[in-house]
């Protein structure tokens, strides 16, 4: 099957391209990039006004199954990272069963086959994620894990986490570390600040963050490997990854949309759709983590898409689970907060979200090129809407983003020889 | 008229809030002298004491003011919270609320549990001390007991001793103190101190001399062994010795100084007895007054509705 999208400004800078032209896909394939293309096609979309990019990847999300099928399955999932505009998701292992061995990944990926979006599992770093022993990490790594990670959970103990660095580093594959030394945050549950003090809620410094980032640092220093660390909050915790870099260790960093998006004067109203780990911090954070992106210091945008049931979230602030849906408000946030803001450039978010994250964790590449397989996100970048949860594809609503209006969003994906465009996914074989 | 049909917490309570509530509170604690305490004031009001954590003194001053006040009292206690017993908080005030209640008095060991309540049903909501956030009737009685002693807040020394870390009371009396004008300070060992305090326009003291030679009013805090506070300090015994204001410490400052305390005092730790039983001692005087200031904080969101 013949599909043209014409008219729609094309925009990959690992090719060099940027221009106004028409893309055929073949079965597929990418087979023209061309201005003005005449041949005849099964369908043709007119995309005036929208662009095209390298389909986007979300480097970390947690998908609920198998556990808590309640709150999300890999098929809604996959629907949620669909329509936010992604081709691509890595999946964390915290489910119950965790993903800690070759079972479990296969699993994941099965349940995943045949769909538009690739789905990548990451493996825990140790057996049911309880940070004693080393999981699978071989086996795991041969069912096609693209890393490992005890994420919702820090590597705590230090001899375990060197285990791991050394142990990953023969597969090349990277540790995501969730940055929390427990013992600092206790029951926290909001940044430490003038904040969690007038709030009367626990808090959670984010001296926590920053000293497990110090640590692993230190880790990968003796041992060699490669280190991610997840959802960067402190302004603290930019610093130290930048100085990591300058250092030439393998060492990446990844933002998430709530924390360049929100700061945490939000908890004010007690909504426990704020309640994230790490916490919401201040505007300092922010400006930091912006400093950040913009020099290169952090590698990739992420949303840690973390559904939690309705139930959950109606409990207490202190009591209620961290965790807030990001799948279908990523691109949104993005767009409105750094490149309506001219603080990163299209290309610099083509980087963060789709060039990045699939060069650090090898994930299948993207590019607008003749020959390949087309794996393409399709955005409107001056559509102004207004977030709605109850429109989520997502079988969770935890989102502290509704009402929020935004401007820029996908509007489409075409991967794996499939199309989702105007609400509806269609085979293009 | 009071600008909020709920009481939350004194953050962001305007100064005629609070003036309203301590003037009218002045009626009902000539009133609570008389040999006849009652006054039919909320007759056919319910009022529910909605306890999720242990209470007495709060709870009993609250019961006491309500019925004086002639409401109908329902008292709820649950010493564990309602989401240990597999109800959420949210069913189980919908249920007490269907039964067709006016107000809600809520004590709840989470932060922002009263201010949950409000979205959930349509009673007035009163917040009796909400984890470590806010206690705002203490500090009501509190700084209706220096205002009945000295006259003023404006331009008063007023210094919080103890854990202010954990403590709801002092978060309430710093809100409160700071909207009346008083120069408000905190003294305490700097592990219970909170991050950033100073930003509220609070002096930190962590040197109990420095506090009495500043204070024209000592509000001494109860150390909240329950709270985990024990982990901040080495002992009680180091804590007395270095934050317990004793009689030898009093002598050092020139002024008179207020001795308050919200209760239940550990003697011989923050507080020494000479001291809680001296003539400068207000902390009786504050449990009664605490009963008018319900009483009034009561009346004017009980009858608030009805206004409107």
């Amino acid at each position: 099957m013949k599909i043209l999208l014409k008219n729609a400004y094309l925009l990959d800078p690992q090719v060099n391209l940027s221009d106004e032209l028409d893309l055929l896909v073949e079965n597929g394939i990418i087979t023209k990039v061309e201005s003005n293309i005449k041949d005849k096609a099964d369908a043709v979309y007119d995309l005036k006004n929208f662009v095209i990019v390298p389909g986007f990847a979300d480097a970390h999300v947690h998908f609920r199954e198998p556990g808590r099928e309640d709150e999300e399955t890999i098929q809604s999932g996959i629907e949620a990272a669909m329509n936010g505009g992604f081709t691509a998701v890595c999946c964390m292992p915290n489910t119950d069963p965790a993903i800690d061995c070759a079972e479990v990944v296969t699993f994941v990926k099965d349940r995943a086959a045949n769909s538009i979006i690739d789905v990548y599992p990451i493996g825990a770093v140790t057996k049911k994620r309880e940070g004693k022993e080393l999981a699978l990490l071989g086996e795991m790594y041969e069912a096609g894990v693209v890393a490992f990670s005890d994420d919702g959970e820090p590597v705590s103990n230090s001899k375990i986490m060197k285990y791991a660095l050394e142990y990953s580093s023969m597969f090349d594959l990277p540790i995501i570390e969730h940055c929390e030394d427990k013992s600092l945050t206790e029951n926290g549950v909001m940044n430490e600040s003038i904040n969690s003090t007038k709030f009367g809620l626990p808090p959670h410094p984010s001296l926590a963050e920053v000293i497990i980032a110090l640590r692993d640092i230190a880790i990968l220093k003796y041992t060699g490997g490669k280190l991610h660390l997840a959802h960067i909050s402190a302004k603290e915790t930019v610093e130290v990854l930048r100085q990591a870099k300058k250092e030439n260790l393998k060492i990446t960093g990844e933002v998430t949309p709530h924390h360049f998006s929100l700061t945490d004067d939000i908890v004010e109203t007690y909504d426990t759709n704020t309640k994230v780990n790490p916490p919401l911090r201040t505007q300092a954070d922010i400006n930091a983590i912006i400093k950040g992106l913009k020099d290169g210091t952090i590698d990739i945008i992420a949303s840690d898409h973390a559904p939690h049931s309705i139930e959950e979230k109606e409990w207490e602030y202190i009591y209620a689970p961290f965790g807030i849906v990001g799948l279908e408000t990523s691109i949104g946030l993005t767009l409105t907060k750094l490149f309506h803001t001219s603080i990163l450039s299209l290309e610099e978010i083509i980087y963060k979200m789709s060039v990045n994250p699939r060069k650090i964790f090898k994930l299948r590449e993207a590019k607008i090129q003749t020959g390949i397989e087309a794996n393409l996100t399709i955005l409107d970048l001056n559509c102004e809407w207004v977030v709605d949860k109850f429109s989520f594809k997502s079988k969770s609503i935890n989102s502290p983003f509704h009402g929020w209006k935004l401007k820029g969003k996908a509007v489409g994906v075409l991967n794996n020889s499939k199309l989702y465009f105007e609400n509806k996914l269609i085979s293009i074989i | 008229m009071l600008s909020s049909r709920h009481l939350l917490g004194l953050y962001g309570v305007p100064k005629k809030d609070i003036e309203l509530i301590l003037d009218t509170a002045k009626t009902f604690r000539e009133i609570i002298e008389r040999p006849i305490k009652k006054v039919p004031t909320l007759q056919g009001k319910t009022v529910v004491n909605l306890f999720f954590e242990s209470s007495t003194r709060t709870r009993i001053s609250f019961e006491l003011a309500e019925k004086r006040l002639s409401a109908d009292v329902l008292n709820f206690s649950a010493s564990t919270s309602s989401l240990t017993k597999g109800e959420t908080l949210k069913d189980t005030v919908r249920n007490i609320e269907a039964m067709k209640i006016d107000m809600v008095v809520i004590r709840h060991s989470a932060a922002g549990s009263p201010h949950y309540l409000t979205q959930l049903i349509e009673a007035n909501v009163i917040n009796a001390g909400d984890g470590t956030h806010e206690h705002p009737t203490q500090a009501l009685l509190d700084m209706y007991t220096i205002r009945e002693k000295i006259g003023k807040l404006e331009g008063l020394n007023v210094c919080i001793v103890g854990d202010i870390s954990h403590s709801r009371v002092a978060m309430s009396n710093i809100f409160g103190l700071i909207t009346m004008g008083a120069n408000v300070a905190v003294c305490g060992p700097k592990t219970m101190i909170p991050k950033d305090l100073e930003k509220l326009g609070v002096t930190v003291f962590t040197n109990i001399d420095d506090a009495i030679k500043f204070a024209d009013v000592l509000n001494i805090l109860r150390i909240q062994l329950e709270r985990g506070a024990a982990s901040n300090f080495p002992s009680l015994r180091e804590y007395h010795r270095l934050y317990g204001v004793t009689k030898e410490r009093l002598l050092k400052s020139k002024k008179e100084i207020l001795i308050m305390h919200p209760g239940p005092i550990n003697r011989g730790v923050e507080l020494a007895s000479d001291i809680a039983d001296g003539s400068n001692s207000v902390i009786l005087e504050q449990v009664t007054n605490g009963v008018a200031v319900r009483m009034a904080v009561l009346y004017l969101i009980g009858t608030r509705s009805e206004n409107n």
